[in-house]
């Protein structure tokens, strides 16, 4: 533990951790100092000067140096200026007054300069109800202004910073903790100060305008109503919205959020989802979220949402009762007997997806997730560690990631990655073209797409980065997809695991393998005993198939063909998609939003979402509707409470053994303290009152004894002459089925594109932008090409989820077409 | 007396390496290099009672000690941003007498270990900066600058930045930040640059005419200096003499020396032979000094006894206004420069000076109001003692020392 | 126009003045050489130093925006910047300013009809002592011209106007 420091403010006596800040030791100890510029998470600067107090020193003699003594204490010398409790660091008896005479005075004066400038359009501003400055004005503030109202600066109201952000210019304090996050904690400097002094304002060259994927935090943390989301100014004032605690459903980081509610007369009277919120996990994202978290949650609530089952009459769909509807599946089932398929996607809760592998083990079918990436069952065995936490990670502990552009798949894992390496964690990238990432890393591999085993199995040999990696105390690998199908991925798990094994970093906490999966729940999906099959193709033909939150059809043509070849297709989700549309048999379900749940993270940990809008038309939650399917078959499975559920899957699946919802809701004492009434502090993040989740159990920290299967080492393909390497890469605003409803991030989303090196595409003789046809395994598409010199000669990166369904790497031809 | 700073005034061509040589140019650099310890070198410094020529004052061979020995490398920068107004005689050392500022700066550089030196210039000094340069090249070509000097371990390097156009840059961690290449916007002190300074390395900043002091200090040693000047300010200062004064420019004077010897006997006396009003000592940055009684111009111009009249000699850029002056109007001109400069990083100073220049326009245009003077009072001392750096704390002074002092002139403003 | 093709050796010198981690200090110089023939520094400019120093184009922009001596928009092909500050207005710079914009036809802040000179107000420049004066800004760098007159400075325009041909 660090050294303790014992100082007074304001009459009381408090203890706190050297190196804490007064205005922070203030803040533990339940007294709170007015700032603006300040917060807990970023660099002090200062220069708001709100937190002006009077601090005290005792006095030491200079030549003892010892203390100098009065009536009995030390005696404590007070400075003629205020300071700034920001920017001073606690010192063994100090004295702090925050709420003299003299510092209430030099607060009043802040706020009263602050206010010269600012319209005081509270009526109308977002922030309203919520503003730090609105409410330091109410405590602290002049009753009237002494400045003259018509020499007011009048600034411009709408700025867009980009299309997600908005600045209001007159309302901005200046306090640049929206520059200084960026600068700091997102390492996008994409926003910044232009001129000076009282003409200082925001701007943003980047193109997009606010080119980062972390831009919506900068208005949780903006002190007064300057910077608003394009999603929310003017939705709605905060005081009429409801909280619900929620998992962000985006990617396998499982951010912790709260779902902002209200009843909307556009949505017929209807509760929807006015705002997703960060809620505090320091665990797990902090008090941040990604822009595809924040924005992208309107899928839920889109037209398209299935409301009624339906059944396939005479080739058409026709709506049905849920008896009939579950009858008909169940009877399909039960006839298909081992040729039985269950196809599931990490979109589902832990719940849903045991009790559709308990009906597929009835029936002895197959039951397998919807993935583009393998793996997951060594996730399992030897990875993370119980206790794992990014943000302990540091000095001694090496993190590498190979085949992932963090930044792109996991945008928070990105923040936590690049904060443990600044703290001095040594950051290993691997990675055959340049990641964001690899600027703060302390050794960059580059290896050639198909080599991804060889670059980790290279860490047997010696090398400075294998010696770096041995000898840390701990080690977690991050794994992912980048260029990899499921046998792939697979192998390279395979060589990670085996490595950490090697190296005994296993079955501790913040060592072990994670993958960097494609959806929210995919690790829940492997816990469950899912599994992925390369080759969906065969895994149809004659088959009886009972797909749950997935669109194959959607996705791609190829596995749409087989679908055709199909005995009996059912298919269960929130929306209609492409293949609710061949389907026999068409089941309603619940989005995320409409009922409880656990999901279970890319670092294993378990997590509530509550149910937070009331359900849309007939929709069932998934595990219900499986269970009625299941009694219509004679199998007994829960299917009215989820907690009942979740008590079940317990006591069958060892990693969850111990877990119950209760435990799941604990909450443990966090710093920094956000969302209390001082909201000038942390900013608009939400406390955490309802859970920060557990982690599940390794089989290494079980003791198990572990068997790593032998490293299948695949064969890459070999482009011929006149052929490409095709690539798979992920991008983090792609068309998949819960973005693409967000007409809002329609910029980011953007075209699909083919990325070549532009020496490649010149002697394709392509220019930028010049669109292209290309063709492999009987799929083909055209898009635009655009240039990336990070991209190596030989190899086309082609985006999944974008339009070109490309699964695995492959020898592709390219033909421009005009 | 012969001058010991702006010597090219007594010897032709000083500014050619030749002659600064054939002048004892560089014998002590040669000589602390090869003889002395560096702290042997601060050890005179400090013995010297050299304090900052900046403005601050502070003890220069005590600033030096202060280096942290445990973190490098270190770095030395000569503050040539030179931007108060009414302070124009860094500009002429350099032009002038460049090879003894060089050699200062060299000094001070081996003094504390570095190898890198930077003179940050303001940017308006363009021409100056590409002479300098030319200067800097001759020194590498003559030996004293450069690898393995006079044959010992020791190498120093000296480059020229320039700034661009910002008052705030001459504060020293604002400088410190421009020459990192970002917005020229002061630090939170501590940690102060000694430990903390440009690229968070140790670092001495000076300004030009203190390390110009330097090597005939070494040269002549500290009790020579010492003997020149008061106890309290040792050894010679330039006085930028400006205002309404017939021979505006620089003297090089002993600390000590009395208003009225700066004025009439070297600056020739006031311009249409009227009545001294006020000083500014300090240039814009000072508190006025009410010259309402003859006999403060007799005041000794020292650190401790110019404080007895109200205000601070700072940079000793003497501002002279004489009966034609009305403070309204100078303050409106002060009060313009600080919020033109303000950098806008803390609230006190961006609004503060924001809401004065809109107070002292009107005022000054004859459109306010006893209680705008009052008002502009108030704000003025709300701004005291709050503000980030010393910047904001300048821009109050001539407002309350004007208001305070010269009552008169702004009830006439108000009245009219 | 490319910094690093038309000025290779001086992009080179300049980043040789600081060290690797410092790297970014190289902004200011790389901005004097991007204004150095336009009068201002523009986009694809700021784009290439951002791209030169690993940082971004806001980075850069910032920077312009804060220092009065980097200009992003284009002004007359000389600056005339006359110093109105204390020490030289108590010497007459006011007046001085007021009959210069009475023979260039212009007010304070615009630019001469024939796009040649654009007069400003700057603050003070450390020659307090040779009021009038005024700097230039233009091709040329940054030159002082101290104890003008208006007959001095119109005789400076038209030695400025005929030095690149645009003389009358
Ligand atoms: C607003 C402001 C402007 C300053 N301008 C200058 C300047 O132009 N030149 C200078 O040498 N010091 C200036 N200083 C003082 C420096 O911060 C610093 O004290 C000085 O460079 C130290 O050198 P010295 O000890 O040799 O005086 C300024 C300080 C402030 C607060
Ligand atoms: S006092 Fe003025 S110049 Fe200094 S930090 Fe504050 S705003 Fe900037
Ligand atoms: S100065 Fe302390 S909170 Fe801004």
């Amino acid at each position: 533990m660090s050294k303790q420091i014992t100082l007074t403010i304001d009459g009381k006596q408090v203890t706190v951790p050297a190196g804490t800040y007064v205005a922070d030791a203030a803040k533990m100890s339940g007294i709170d100092v007015p700032v603006f510029c300040h917060h807990p998470k970023l660099e002090p600067v200062g220069m708001c000067r709100m937190c002006l107090v009077e601090i005290g020193r005792p006095m030491r003699d200079r030549s003892t140096g010892e203390y100098v003594m009065e009536n009995g204490g030390p005696k404590i010398q007070f400075m003629p200026k205020l300071e700034t409790a920001c920017t001073n660091k606690v010192e063994e008896g100090m004295v702090i007054l925050t709420e003299s005479a003299k510092a209430m005075n030099g607060q009043k004066g802040t706020v009263e300069f602050l206010l010269t400038s600012h319209p005081l359009d509270c009526p109308v501003c977002d922030k309203g109800g919520e503003c730090p400055l609105q409410n330091l004005t109410m405590a602290h503030g002049p009753g009237k202004s002494r400045f003259i109202y018509d020499e007011k600066l009048h600034l411009d109201k709408m700025v867009p910073l980009g299309e997600l952000i908005y600045l209001d210019r007159e309302r901005c304090i200046q306090c640049a903790r929206c520059v200084r996050f960026q600068d700091e904690i997102a390492g996008d400097s994409v926003i910044g100060f232009d001129d000076r002094g009282r003409s200082m304002q925001i701007v943003s060259l980047s193109d997009p305008g606010f080119d980062s994927v972390f831009s919506g935090n900068t208005s949780d943390i903006c002190p007064v109503g300057a910077l608003t989301t394009a999603d929310f100014r003017f939705g709605a004032r905060p005081w009429e919205l409801e909280a619900q605690a929620s998992i962000c459903t985006q990617c396998p980081v499982g951010c912790n959020t709260t779902l902002n509610t209200r009843r909307e007369a556009k949505a017929g009277g209807n509760i929807v989802v006015k705002r997703v919120m960060p809620r505090q996990n320091e665990e797990v994202n902090e008090i941040w979220l990604c822009d595809k978290g924040r924005f992208a949650y309107h899928y839920a609530e889109g037209k398209t949402r299935l409301t009624k089952p339906q059944v396939r009459k005479d080739k058409k769909l026709a709506r049905a009762s849920w008896d009939a509807a579950t009858k008909l599946a169940a009877e399909k089932f039960t006839q298909a007997k081992k040729n039985f398929v269950v196809l599931a996607s990490g979109r589902l809760s832990n719940e849903d997806l045991f009790n559709l592998k308990t009906l597929s083990d009835h029936s002895k079918g197959k039951a397998y997730l919807y993935s583009h990436m393998g793996g997951g069952e060594l996730t399992s065995l030897v990875g993370v560690g119980e206790g794992t936490n990014f943000a302990d990670m540091g000095k001694g502990t090496a993190i590498v990631i190979v085949a992932s552009n963090l930044y792109e798949e996991a945008p928070i894992w990105y923040l936590r990655v690049k904060q443990a390496a600044e703290r001095g964690a040594t950051l290993i990238v691997l990675n055959p073209r340049e990641t964001k990432l690899d600027k703060y890393a302390d050794h960059v591999v580059r290896y050639d797409y198909g080599d991804e085993v060889k670059s980790v199995q290279d860490f047997s040999k010696k090398s400075k980065i294998s010696d770096a990696f041995t000898k840390a105390s701990n080690a977690v690998i991050l794994y992912g997809s980048e260029g990899l199908g499921v046998g792939g991925s697979a192998s390279l798990a395979t060589a990670c695991a085996k490595l950490l094994k090697d190296t005994d970093h296993i079955g501790k906490p913040n060592n072990g393998l994670i993958g960097v999966w494609g959806r929210a729940n995919d690790q829940g999906a492997w816990e469950m005993g899912f599994q992925v099959e390369a080759d969906l193709t065969k895994a149809f033909k004659g088959k009886t198939v009972y797909i749950v939150g997935a669109d194959p059809v959607g996705d791609d043509p190829k596995l749409a063909k087989a679908l055709e070849g199909a005995e009996f297709v059912a298919v269960q989700d929130v929306m209609e998609t492409a293949t609710t549309g061949i389907a026999h048999v068409v089941l309603p379900a619940q989005a995320f939003t409409e009922r409880e749940g656990t999901f279970t993270s890319g670092e294993r940990r378990v997590q509530r979402f509550y149910q937070a809008v009331p359900v849309t038309g007939e929709a069932k939650p998934d595990f219900g509707i499986t269970s009625q399917i299941a009694r219509n078959m004679g199998v007994i499975l829960e299917g009215t409470s989820v907690s009942a559920v979740f008590d079940i899957l317990v006591e069958s699946v060892k990693s969850f053994e111990g877990l119950n919802y209760a435990k799941l809701a604990e909450v443990r004492a966090q710093w920094p303290i956000v969302g209390r009434s001082d909201l000038y502090y942390g900013g608009t993040t939400y406390e955490n009152t309802q859970g920060m989740g557990v982690h599940l159990s390794t089989a290494a920290m079980r003791g198990e004894k572990l068997s790593i299967p032998r490293v299948q080492k695949e064969a890459s393909p070999r482009p011929k002459e006149n052929e490409l390497l095709a690539v798979p890469v992920t991008k983090l605003y792609d068309r998949g089925t819960t973005v693409a409803p967000a007409e809002l991030l329609d910029q980011r989303v953007g075209e699909l594109n083919i990325s070549l090196h532009p020496d490649a595409a010149q002697e394709m003789g392509v220019e930028a932008g010049q669109t292209v046809n290309v063709s492999f395994n009987g799929v083909s598409g055209e898009a635009a090409v655009k240039f990336d010199a990070t991209v190596p000669v030989g190899v086309a990166l082609i985006p999944r989820s974008m339009g070109i369904a490309i699964r695995e790497p492959v020898a592709v031809r390219m033909k421009y077409v005009a | 007396m012969e001058h010991i700073l702006l010597r090219h005034r007594d010897i032709p061509d000083l500014n050619n390496i030749d002659v600064y040589q054939k002048n004892g140019g560089f014998a002590a650099f040669k000589n602390a290099v090869t003889k002395m310890k560096p702290n042997e070198v601060t050890d005179v410094v400090k013995n010297s009672g050299l304090r900052g020529r900046g403005g601050a004052g502070f003890p220069t061979g005590l600033k030096w000690s202060f280096i942290d020995n445990k973190n490098w490398p270190h770095y030395v920068v000569a503050n040539a941003d030179e931007s108060e107004p009414g302070t124009f005689k860094d500009r002429e050392i350099m032009e002038g007498n460049p090879f003894q500022f060089l050699e200062g700066l060299a000094l001070a550089s081996y003094a504390v270990g570095a190898t890198v030196a930077y003179v940050y210039l303001r940017g308006e000094f363009w021409q100056l900066g590409a002479f300098l340069d030319e200067k800097i090249a001759e020194l590498e070509v003559a030996g004293y600058l450069g690898d393995n000097l006079f044959g010992t371990e020791y190498s120093l390097k000296i480059y020229t930045h320039l700034g661009a156009g910002a008052y705030i840059c001459g504060e020293e961690t604002a400088l410190l930040e421009s020459l990192e290449g970002k917005r020229g916007q002061p630090r939170n002190r501590p940690p102060f640059p000694p430990s903390f300074g440009l690229y968070g390395k140790p670092t001495i900043i000076n300004n030009v005419e203190t390390f110009a002091n330097v090597p005939m200090i070494l040269a002549k040693g500290a009790d020579w200096y010492k003997s020149i000047g008061t106890t309290d300010s040792a050894g010679v200062k330039i006085f930028s003499l400006s205002g309404r004064i017939r021979k505006p420019g620089n003297y090089e004077l002993p600390f000590g020396t009395t208003f009225r010897e700066l004025i009439y006997t070297h600056g020739g006396g006031v311009q249409d032979s009227r009545k001294v009003k006020a000083i500014m000592p300090a240039g814009a940055s000072s508190s006025l000094i009410t010259v309402d009684d003859e006999k403060i111009l007799d005041t000794p111009m020292d650190y401790a006894t110019v404080r007895t009249l109200g205000a601070d000699l700072g940079s000793a850029s003497v501002i002279v206004l004489d009966d034609t002056v009305s403070m309204d109007w100078l303050v409106n001109k002060t009060v313009h420069f600080f919020k033109h400069e303000s950098c806008g990083k803390c609230t006190p100073c961006r609004e503060g000076t924001y809401w004065m220049s809109h107070l002292t326009e009107r005022i000054h245009g004859g459109e306010g109001s006893r209680a705008d003077v009052d008002l502009l009072l108030n704000v003025a001392k709300q701004m005291q003692g709050t503000c980030l750096c010393a910047l904001g704390e300048f821009s109050t002074m001539a407002v309350v020392t004007g208001i305070e002092r010269f009552k008169k002139d702004f009830d006439k403003a108000v009245k009219a | 126009m490319s910094l690093a093709k038309k000025y290779p050796k001086e992009v080179k010198q300049i980043l040789s003045k600081y060290p690797p981690e410092g790297k970014r200090s190289a902004v200011m110089p790389l901005l004097f050489l991007a204004q150095r023939e336009e009068g201002y520094i523009n986009k694809p400019a700021m784009q290439e130093i951002a791209d030169i120093l690993d940082i971004t184009e806001t980075d850069v922009a910032a920077i312009v925006g804060f220092y009065t001596l980097y200009h992003d928009k284009k002004a007359g092909k000389y600056r005339m910047q006359v110093c109105t500050d204390l020490p030289c207005a108590l010497r007459g710079a006011d007046k001085f300013m007021d009959d210069l914009c009475d023979n260039l036809d212009v007010k304070v802040g615009e630019t001469t009809e024939d796009g040649f000179l654009t007069l400003e107000g700057v603050m003070c420049l450390a020659a307090c002592d040779r009021a009038p004066m005024f700097q230039t800004q233009g091709p040329d760098g940054i030159k002082y011209h101290e104890n003008m007159t208006i007959d001095k400075t119109l005789e400076l325009v038209r030695t400025l106007k005929n030095a690149i041909g645009q003389g009358s």
